[in-house]
């Protein structure tokens, strides 16, 4: 397994100088692909090793957008109201707009909030033992209660519009190539520090304990763990990658809308992952990268087509590789070493 | 498990040859359109050919009205290639699918500008759209030509608007009800900015005109049951029902409406985004007797106008019909042509400088590009939908309106834009 350790620093060192082999526009766009597969790796922690299938972390994702979005939207309004505010006739900026002021609040909240919501939904309906089918309706409906809410209160959060129109970030401004590239390192950062992070959980104690409820809750409550808590707390904590995944996405795309959050964008999450191998956190992530590469490229060529390209690409994953793209490489690992070893056997019949 | 699994990767392999094989075939001729790109991509404005972006929603929810607008706007340009192009270069456009998805239309909208170096783009619809490409036209001082009605309150230095402004649709609109139908209104739109922000203007004025709003309802987006809605329409009788609705919802809401035995005599429903083409979607019997706003419909009487709507229906299809975005998106295109030839230049800077001031004789009549604010001077109609799905004209205001993008100019909006 040293050859896969090697093989992820190669992956992180390529992604890291791809600010000096792809072009600024290319580059913008894995930045963004590289905010999915943060997403892509939570998903992946909680469906395929703790079994929880989440169809609504889009919400958490867009909270954490919203968060940064809305410090972003105060620091382009330079002191005045927000453009959307004066012409719904919002005269003072709403309370739970000011701390959003203070760029450090925005993202401590673009994580915390996230977490928040995800560890109230998850403790109420893990406690109460509702799994399966049942909590993915559950996580849906969350979506369009939010949605709903965003779209709402256009005067606090610019309606289906969404937030947009940012100009900088601590002053940066935002356009310039440089604050771009920064930006740009910043993500494949925390893709990688979320990455570890997530490796270490799993294959430590905590990551057999999160199998184990995948495979047999009861078995598990048998045995004395009380499977809540550590549903909870992974639910939670895929929630909060989310969120920094949201904030991470605002920056370099400069656009939220309650539309980003809904049910499509929360079951394609659930798709990048199921085509790259969601018991795999590599997987997760190239999953993440390949699709959305494939939906640019094919959108930018088949301006007419690409819909059913991408769709024929699903299915075929579905139906030929159901371990996704994860799947594909470990059965060629598989195969390698078998006949390693049968050479190794063989090279001791000659010797002896 | 070997030799399965051996059997599925040639499965996998010849599946996508064939999805490969079958997507180079049918869409030949993009490919061919592609290659024509690549050829002349180093060359770009140098070149013979100058590259304009064209972003639409060509897939999604969105793509039922948007890719009409491709259409008029791939006209516009043959016509302006076939008399000799532009500067002496011929107009090549790049179509890319915006997928009614917002950041979508950002990409693209980032791509065309700095990949293609297009000279300008022609896109959108819906508000969120522009809103979407807005940040990526100002930062990359890019043009962007924006062809549909929408609710104000934006100015965009690299945005010029074709369609309607509030105070060209709206305002004009409920002062005509108030005159002739009624003083009870009952505001009904989708739940998005559009519906949403109009409703806000139009309780402003009635407040100031003396009308009055006696019920106030949104659904969401692609909504369908409409019964309690229009049992509380039967309630209150309203003289007047001003729809903000969109889309596949209005389909809903006039059948229900005709199935509850209210006529148009009963109560006027007056609609702002229902053009000829959404006629066609949701059928002419259902809606003849109610009014539209706009400011233009395709029995617009202009010698400009015959001749557009022969063309189109030549160019595509006999049983299309041309509408307000249509044309707008079509004008759009001359309007930029007609800019550059002034300029003297594809220049950004330059285009805008002398689009100013413009004056061009589109189907709907004179329009006049309004220097500050880049939007248009329009003539505003209201029509009554026919049985043939056509609009008999009511009323007009007789010489096109300057645009008020903020309602500056009037005292009961004060309240709405500061």
């Amino acid at each position: 397994m040293v050859n896969q350790r090697w093989g992820y620093w190669l992956f992180f060192a390529a992604l890291f100088l791809a600010p000096f082999y792809l072009t600024e526009f290319r580059l913008s766009l894995l930045g963004k692909f590289l905010c999915l597969a943060i997403v892509a790796v939570g998903i992946s922690l909680i469906w395929g090793y703790t079994g929880i299938l989440s169809l609504g972390h889009g919400v958490y994702f867009g909270l954490g957008a919203y968060c940064m979005a809305m410090y972003l939207k105060l620091e382009a309004s330079r002191g005045h109201l927000p453009d959307f505010m004066e012409w719904s006739g919002v005269r003072e900026l709403p309370w739970f707009w000011k701390p959003f002021s203070y760029p450090m609040v925005a993202i401590a909240a673009a994580i915390a909030l996230p977490t928040l919501l995800a560890a109230l939904l998850s403790y109420f309906t893990f406690k109460n033992r509702i799994k399966g089918v049942y909590f993915s309706l559950l996580s849906q409906a969350v979506v369009v209660v939010l949605v709903t809410l965003f779209i709402g209160k256009q005067e606090w959060t610019g309606g289906t519009n969404g937030l947009t129109n940012f100009s900088t970030v601590f002053g940066f401004s935002l356009s310039s190539p440089l604050t771009q590239i920064v930006l740009y390192w910043l993500t494949t950062i925390c893709l990688a520090l979320i990455f570890v992070a997530a490796r270490r959980l799993t294959s430590g104690r905590l990551g057999k304990v999160l199998i184990a409820i995948r495979d047999a809750e009861n078995r598990v409550r048998f045995l004395g763990f009380n499977p809540t808590v550590y549903k909870v707390f992974v639910y939670s904590l895929s929630a909060a990658f989310a969120g920094v995944a949201g904030a991470l996405f605002v920056l370099q795309v400069g656009l939220i809308s309650p539309e980003m959050m809904g049910i499509i964008p929360s079951i394609e999450m659930v798709l990048w992952v199921a085509v790259g191998g969601r018991h795999s956190l590599m997987g997760a992530i190239v999953g993440a990268i390949v699709m959305n590469t494939a939906k640019s490229f094919l959108s930018e060529n088949y301006p007419d087509l690409w819909l059913l390209l991408l769709g024929a690409l699903f299915v075929v994953v579905v139906l030929f590789v159901p371990k996704g793209l994860a799947g594909i490489y470990e059965s060629l690992v598989a195969v390698r070493i078998k006949a390693k070893r049968g050479h190794e056997r063989e090279a001791r019949v000659d010797v002896s | 498990m070997k030799p399965k699994f051996m059997r599925k990767l040639w499965l996998l392999f010849c599946i996508s040859v064939f999805a490969l094989g079958g997507c180079a075939a049918s869409s030949a001729v993009d490919q061919a359109k592609n290659e024509n790109k690549k050829d002349s991509s180093s060359a770009s404005k140098e070149g013979d050919t100058v590259k304009v972006g064209i972003l639409h929603s060509l897939s999604g929810t969105m793509a039922i009205s948007e890719v009409s607008l491709r259409d008029a706007e791939l006209m516009a340009i043959e016509q302006i290639n076939a008399s000799g192009g532009l500067l002496g270069k011929k107009i090549e456009p790049v179509v890319e699918d915006g997928a009614s998805d917002w950041p979508t239309f950002a990409e693209k909208a980032k791509k065309l500008l700095q990949k293609d170096r297009v000279a300008t783009i022609f896109g959108g619809w819906t508000s969120a759209s522009r809103k979407a490409m807005l940040p990526v036209v100002e930062q990359n001082n890019g043009l962007l030509w924006y062809p549909v009605q929408y609710e104000g309150m934006e100015s965009s230095p690299n945005i010029f608007y074709t369609g309607a402004t509030t105070n060209q649709q709206i305002v004009p609109a409920v002062s005509w009800l108030l005159k002739n139908r009624g003083k009870t209104f009952f505001l009904l739109g989708s739940d998005y900015v559009f519906p949403r922000t109009a409703n806000k203007i139009i309780k402003a004025q009635l407040k100031d005109e003396g009308g009055q709003v006696i019920g106030e309802e949104y659904t969401p987006l692609g909504h369908t049951d409409y019964s309690t809605i229009i049992s509380k329409i039967k309630q209150v009788k309203p003289a007047v029902v001003f729809n903000t609705l969109n889309g596949d919802s209005n389909v809903a809401f006039f059948k229900q409406l005709k199935d509850a035995g209210i006529t148009p005599k009963d109560v006027t429903v007056m609609s702002v985004s229902i053009a000829e083409e959404e006629i066609r979607g949701i059928g002419p019997d259902v809606l003849a007797g109610h009014l539209a706003v706009w400011n233009y419909f395709q029995t617009t009487d202009t010698p400009e106008n015959k001749a557009f709507v022969q063309k189109y229906k030549q160019k595509y299809g006999q049983d299309r019909v041309t509408d307000d975005p249509i044309e707008a998106a079509y004008t759009a295109v001359h309007l930029w042509a007609e800019a550059v030839k002034k300029a003297g230049s594809f220049d950004v800077d330059q285009v805008k400088k002398a689009a100013a001031g413009l004056e061009y004789k589109a189907p709907e009549g004179t329009v006049k590009i309004d220097g500050e604010t880049q939007h248009l001077w329009k003539t505003v109609r209201i029509g009554e939908i026919q049985a043939d799905g056509q609009f008999k004209e009511l009323w007009n205001s007789g010489q096109p309106v300057k645009p008020d993008p903020y309602l500056k100019s009037y005292p009961w909006a004060k309240g709405l834009s500061e």
